[in-house]
Order: structure tokens, then C-alpha cells, then sequence
């Protein structure tokens, strides 16, 4: 009888660990349920980083295991946050509407509800209906399997185009950037449905939860956040694991031979980056309710790049590496870009490190391409 | 004795270069066949048709004993109808084991997710011991291929082919920078493979040919020019024109 998987890979373990900690740690400083150490606003980012921790690692098994470099990801993410944002959005709009007409002499009617949160809603975009995408938008069960579906559906289509005519390399990432540019200015435009560049908003405000406070709601999805990147971490590891690994890293370091063995090299790609796209997908609707707004900026062609550079300084083909490094390289870039970090003054000119921090960021992006091409996990192992 | 593979008539070229000319080849069950031939007499070009990597302009492909055409078939489907392929540089995956590279190769259900649900068991973890044994790898089983020496990496791309239990192995070029006692037991392990399976040797050196001492197909600007034993090719004065009496 074999060891099970968390015995086998021992890294599993501690990561799993680690996160508990963690979440305990931060739940126990933060306001909604300890000292307060933590504010609420600081709550709500880490939450944020470990739902960027759950893409990367994603992102790990798409490019890490399977070779294949998506630059496309955050659209996946993104979509995510989008369709739990339309409920979030729907819900939330539909009770202050009822209950700003419910002093009326003649009780409202359920059509005239509807009408009028279809203004609010779209009145930013010169609209007063709701779009056919929104049909389901009224209920949670609906939007939460649209999260998994659309962007699950987009990366089955879009994957078996690409992968069955042999789009390989650099023309593959060119295609899934392409892919997420496409997306971002079409949900730019005021009629694609979702309120164009205004996005969706308000979406930290969980409908019927209107007596719970921010500063425990942060902590609730928190802990939602630690859960997912948890689950995710061990069902991404148990795919990474075994023959499927197996296949997976040949396929990686040569797809040609794996063909030769009898595999589906199409296939098996498909898989992975739909798994992939599916757990972005809910790391993005675990996301944006603790950003509390997304619009299709969020969709750029640098996003996903982004999370490309947060895999290789973490060390890419460890999961765990993707994670440190995605939670590493984002909060540094937050502290940066957020203006707390002291500026340097050199006499003839200042470095600001809110535009400077791109510059240092590229540079470490060469220098850990250049010496240590394993990533900070890679230096863990030493 | 029906042919297990049978090549009628298939001519390629590319860019307007005829790689294979109307070339016609045959090999029964549990044949060992030799093909030799001076650089660019179509080769590996015939290797990369009957595998599915190149489609020809003419000609057919038959496999087995129903007869059904090759040529509409994706390399994958190939391999799993039971061709197996040895390149000419030793490819197995470097960054895996010698057990993780025998596994994979092990003849089992080769979807994507028949393969997440598969568990080594008592049985193929006896497999692969057994395969390992077989080409001289039995204690290197938790070594990284990559580790292991030209010679080694060759023995395990064989043990590879074996564990995919093919009916036909079409084998390129195996003695390729291997030294003299390598050669040899390269030789025994092709001999020992021929006695269940067909096999298809690619081969410049003549000295490895005549150790095989198999019938021989001499393949020349991409048809074939004699066929025979190699004492019967190599008294044949268009073969020696060609191939030998440049060398």
C-alpha cells in the first residue's frame, strides 16, 4: 500500500500548515474577532493575496507542469468576479429599491421592483432593462455555477482550438493575450451588458448580511479565501502527482515524443488549462466581493503577465513557489505602488517608487530568470 | 505469412524535393528487418510516415491483419494501435525517473482522465522492475534519466518501447555513440525483441547490420533498391554504386 499524497510530498503538509497559522494569526489581530492589530482594510488584502495565491498556483499547473505559457489567465479570473459580481449587484440594488418603495401608498409590484433596480443599475450606461446575461442574475445558485461554467466553457473552446492545431510556444501566449484583450475592450464598450468601463460595484456589501459589520465580514472571506487556496493547493498537487504529473511534464519537455507513447497530447492539455481556468476562475468570485468592484480593466493584457512574473520569481513547477511568490511580489507591490515606501533622494533626482517599482519589478524578473531560474522556492531547497 | 505493415506506393516531397519516390515495403509478424541507405535515401522520412508524422502525397499504409489504413490517423492513435518509435538521439524524459518514464510508457488506458484515476499497484510496480531488469537498468529504477549515460538512456528508450508492448518497433539508428561492448548488448536486446515483435532497424553501420544478420532493405533517393540478405545487397553492383563505394 502506498503513503498517501500529503505523506509522499511533505510540502503539502507545511504549506497547508502555514496557511492555518496564518489565518488564525491574522484572525485573532484583526478587529472584527481580536486585538485589532490588523485593520479591516489590511483584513481584506491578504484575503485578496491569497485568492491571487490560488491563480498562481493555477497558473503553475498550466505553465510549470504542462509548459503551457497563458498569458491569459486574469480573463478567467476576472469572469469569475463577474458573475458573482451580477448577483452581488442584483440582489443588493433589488433590496434598497423595495425597501425605498415600500412607503408608497400602493405596495410595489415585483415587475416595478425589477424596473426600477434595471434603472439603477444601468442608468450609468443609458440603459433601463436588464440585458439577456443577466437572466439568472437574481439567483445565487445560478450565478455561483456560472462562475465555474463561462469561464470553464471559454477555456474548453478556446483550448481546443488552439491546442488542436498545434499553437505551441510564444504564438500560444500571443493567442491567450490576444484572448483577454479581446475581452477587455469588449466588456469596455457600454452595451456588452456589464456596464462597460464603470464595471460592477458595491460588491463588498454581501446582500442579507447587512447587519454584519466589514470588519467581520473581511474575516469571513478570509477564511473562505485560506479554504479555497487549501482545497486548490491539494487537488492541484493530487492532479500534479502520479501519472497524470507524469504525463503532464513529458508533455512539457517533449510533447512530440509523448505522442509517440500513445498519449493525446491535446487532450491532456485541455484538461489542465480548463481545471486551471475553472480554479482562477473561483479564486477571481472569491476576489472581487473583498475588492468590492471590478471592471474590465481588470482584464488587461499586464494582469495576466503579471501573475506570469509572480510564478517565475516564486519558481515555477513548485507549487508552493508560485504561491510564495504571488503573496511575495504582490503585497510588495501594493506597499510600493501605495505610497508608504520612503522615496530615495539622490540629490539630482528623487526615485518615487510608485513609478520606479515596474522598473525594479522587470529587474528581478531578469535577474531571477538570469541566476535563479528555480525562483525563490528554488533557494528554499538549497 | 500476412504482412503485419504494408506500405504500398507512397511518394512525399518537400517543397518540390521527392523525399520518398513510390516506395514499397512489407514486414510480417515477428520479423526483424534492417534498413540501410546513404543520408537523405528517405530514412526517417519513412519512419515519420508510417507514425503519423508526415502524410504522404500518394500511396496507402495498411496495419494489421485488417488492413486498415494508417494514413487518417493522429500519431497518438498510431502508437496505441501498436507502433512503437526509438529516435535517433535517446529521448526519454530527463527530468522524470527511470521508474516515472517506464510507467508512463506501460500499456494501460491512455486518456486524460483513465490516467488521473490510475494508481500504481502491486502489478505494475512489478512491471516496471521487471522491464528495468530487462534492458539493464534494474537498479537505477529512482534515478533521474537525466543521470544516466548515453548508452543507459538508450537501453531505457528500448525498455520504454517494450513496456508499450508494441506490435512493430521501428528502431533509428540504435548504435549511434554508443561504444563496442554498449553495441553488443544493444544487438542482443534487438535480437531478444524480434522474438515477439516486429522491429524495423534504421542503420549506417554496417558492422551493427551484419551482427543482427537480418534481411536487409537498401533504401535509395527514397525507394527501395535491393532487398535481400546483406551478403546478397552488397554483392549488388547498383548498391555498391550508390552506397558502399563511396565509402
Amino acid at each position: 500500500m502506498r503513503k498517501p499524497l500529503v505523506l509522499r510530498h511533505p510540502s503539502i503538509l507545511i504549506f497547508l500548515a502555514v496557511l492555518a497559522v496564518f489565518t488564525v494569526a491574522v484572525t485573532i489581530l484583526s478587529a472584527g474577532y481580536g486585538t485589532g492589530v490588523i485593520s479591516t482594510s489590511m483584513v481584506k488584502t491578504l484575503g485578496k493575496t491569497l485568492c491571487l495565491a490560488l491563480a498562481a498556483v493555477a497558473m503553475d499547473l498550466v505553465w510549470g507542469y504542462a509548459g503551457i505559457l497563458s498569458l491569459g489567465q486574469m480573463a478567467f479570473f476576472a469572469l469569475g468576479g463577474y458573475m458573482i459580481g451580477m448577483w452581488l449587484m442584483v440582489a443588493r440594488t433589488e433590496g434598497i429599491v423595495a425597501a425605498s418603495l415600500a412607503n408608497m401608498p400602493i405596495p410595489p409590484t415585483q415587475a416595478e421592483i425589477t424596473q426600477a433596480t434595471a434603472t439603477q443599475i444601468f442608468g450609468v450606461v443609458g440603459a433601463d432593462s436588464f440585458p439577456a446575461i443577466w437572466s439568472f442574475a437574481g439567483s445565487l445558485p445560478a450565478q455561483l455555477a456560472l462562475v465555474v461554467l463561462v469561464p470553464g466553457l471559454l477555456a474548453l473552446v478556446f483550448g481546443w482550438l488552439a491546442f488542436r492545431s498545434r499553437v505551441n510556444g510564444v504564438y500560444l501566449s500571443i493567442l491567450t493575450q490576444a484572448m483577454t484583450l479581446a475581452l477587455a475592450l469588449y466588456l469596455f464598450q457600454n452595451d456588452s451588458g456589464l456596464r462597460g468601463n464603470n464595471g460592477l460595484s458595491g460588491l463588498q456589501n454581501i446582500p442579507g448580511l447587512d447587519g454584519v459589520g466589514q470588519e467581520k465580514l473581511s474575516v469571513w472571506f478570509l477564511w473562505a479565501s485560506a479554504i479555497a487556496l487549501g482545497l486548490g493547493y491539494l487537488l492541484i498537487a493530487w492532479v500534479a502527482s502520479g501519472k497524470f504529473g507524469s504525463v503532464t511534464r513529458a508533455i512539457r519537455d517533449d510533447e512530440a515524443r509523448v505522442r509517440f507513447l500513445g498519449y493525446s497530447v491535446e487532450g491532456y492539455k485541455l484538461v489542465v488549462f480548463t481545471l486551471a481556468a475553472i480554479i482562477t476562475a473561483v479564486a477571481g468570485a472569491l476576489y472581487y466581493p473583498q475588492a468590492g468592484i471590478i471592471n474590465p480593466a481588470e482584464l488587461a493584457p499586464i494582469a495576466s503577465i503579471y501573475l506570469a512574473v509572480w510564478v517565475a520569481i516564486g519558481g515555477r513547477g513548485r507549487l508552493y513557489g508560485a504561491a510564495i511568490g504571488a503573496v511575495f511580489v504582490s503585497l510588495l507591490s501594493s506597499w510600493f505602488t501605495g505610497g508608504r515606501a520612503p522615496a530615495i533622494d539622490l540629490g539630482i533626482y528623487t526615485i518615487n517608487w510608485v513609478d520606479w517599482w515596474q522598473v525594479l519589478l522587470g529587474l528581478s524578473f531578469v535577474l531571477v530568470t538570469l541566476f535563479a531560474p528555480k525562483g525563490i522556492a528554488g533557494l528554499i531547497r538549497k | 505469412m500476412s504482412a503485419l505493415l504494408e506500405v504500398i506506393g507512397i511518394s512525399v516531397s518537400f517543397d518540390g524535393f521527392r523525399a520518398i519516390n513510390n516506395l514499397s515495403f512489407a514486414i510480417a509478424e515477428r520479423e526483424l528487418r534492417a534498413i540501410i541507405g546513404p543520408n537523405g535515401a528517405g530514412k526517417t522520412t519513412f519512419m515519420d510516415i508510417v507514425t503519423g508524422k508526415t502524410r504522404p502525397n500518394d500511396g496507402q499504409v495498411l496495419w494489421g491483419e485488417n488492413s486498415r489504413s494508417l494514413l487518417k490517423m493522429s500519431e497518438a492513435q498510431i502508437a496505441r494501435a501498436g507502433v512503437g518509435r526509438k529516435f535517433q538521439r535517446p529521448t526519454v524524459f530527463e527530468d522524470q525517473s527511470v521508474a516515472e518514464n517506464l510507467t508512463m510508457a506501460l500499456s494501460a488506458a491512455r486518456g486524460p482522465f483513465a490516467v488521473l484515476r490510475w494508481r500504481p499497484s502491486a502489478d505494475s510496480d512489478a512491471r516496471v522492475a521487471e522491464l528495468a531488469a530487462e534492458v539493464g537498468l534494474g537498479d537505477q529504477l529512482p534515478r533521474k534519466a537525466g543521470e544516466l549515460s548515453h548508452g543507459q538512456k538508450q537501453w531505457l528508450e528500448i525498455g520504454m518501447l517494450l513496456a508499450q508492448d508494441p506490435r512493430l518497433l521501428l528502431v533509428d539508428e540504435p548504435a549511434a555513440g554508443m561504444t563496442l561492448a554498449e553495441r553488443e548488448q544493444t544487438t542482443t536486446l534487438l535480437r531478444r525483441l524480434a522474438e515477439k515483435h516486429a522491429v524495423v532497424v534504421v542503420e549506417h553501420d554496417m558492422d551493427f547490420v551484419r551482427r543482427l544478420d537480418c534481411k536487409v532493405t537498401v533504401l535509395h533517393e527514397g525507394s527501395v533498391l535491393a532487398e535481400g540478405s546483406l551478403d546478397h545487397v552488397t554483392a549488388n553492383p547498383q548498391v555498391i554504386e550508390v552506397y558502399l563505394g563511396r565509402g
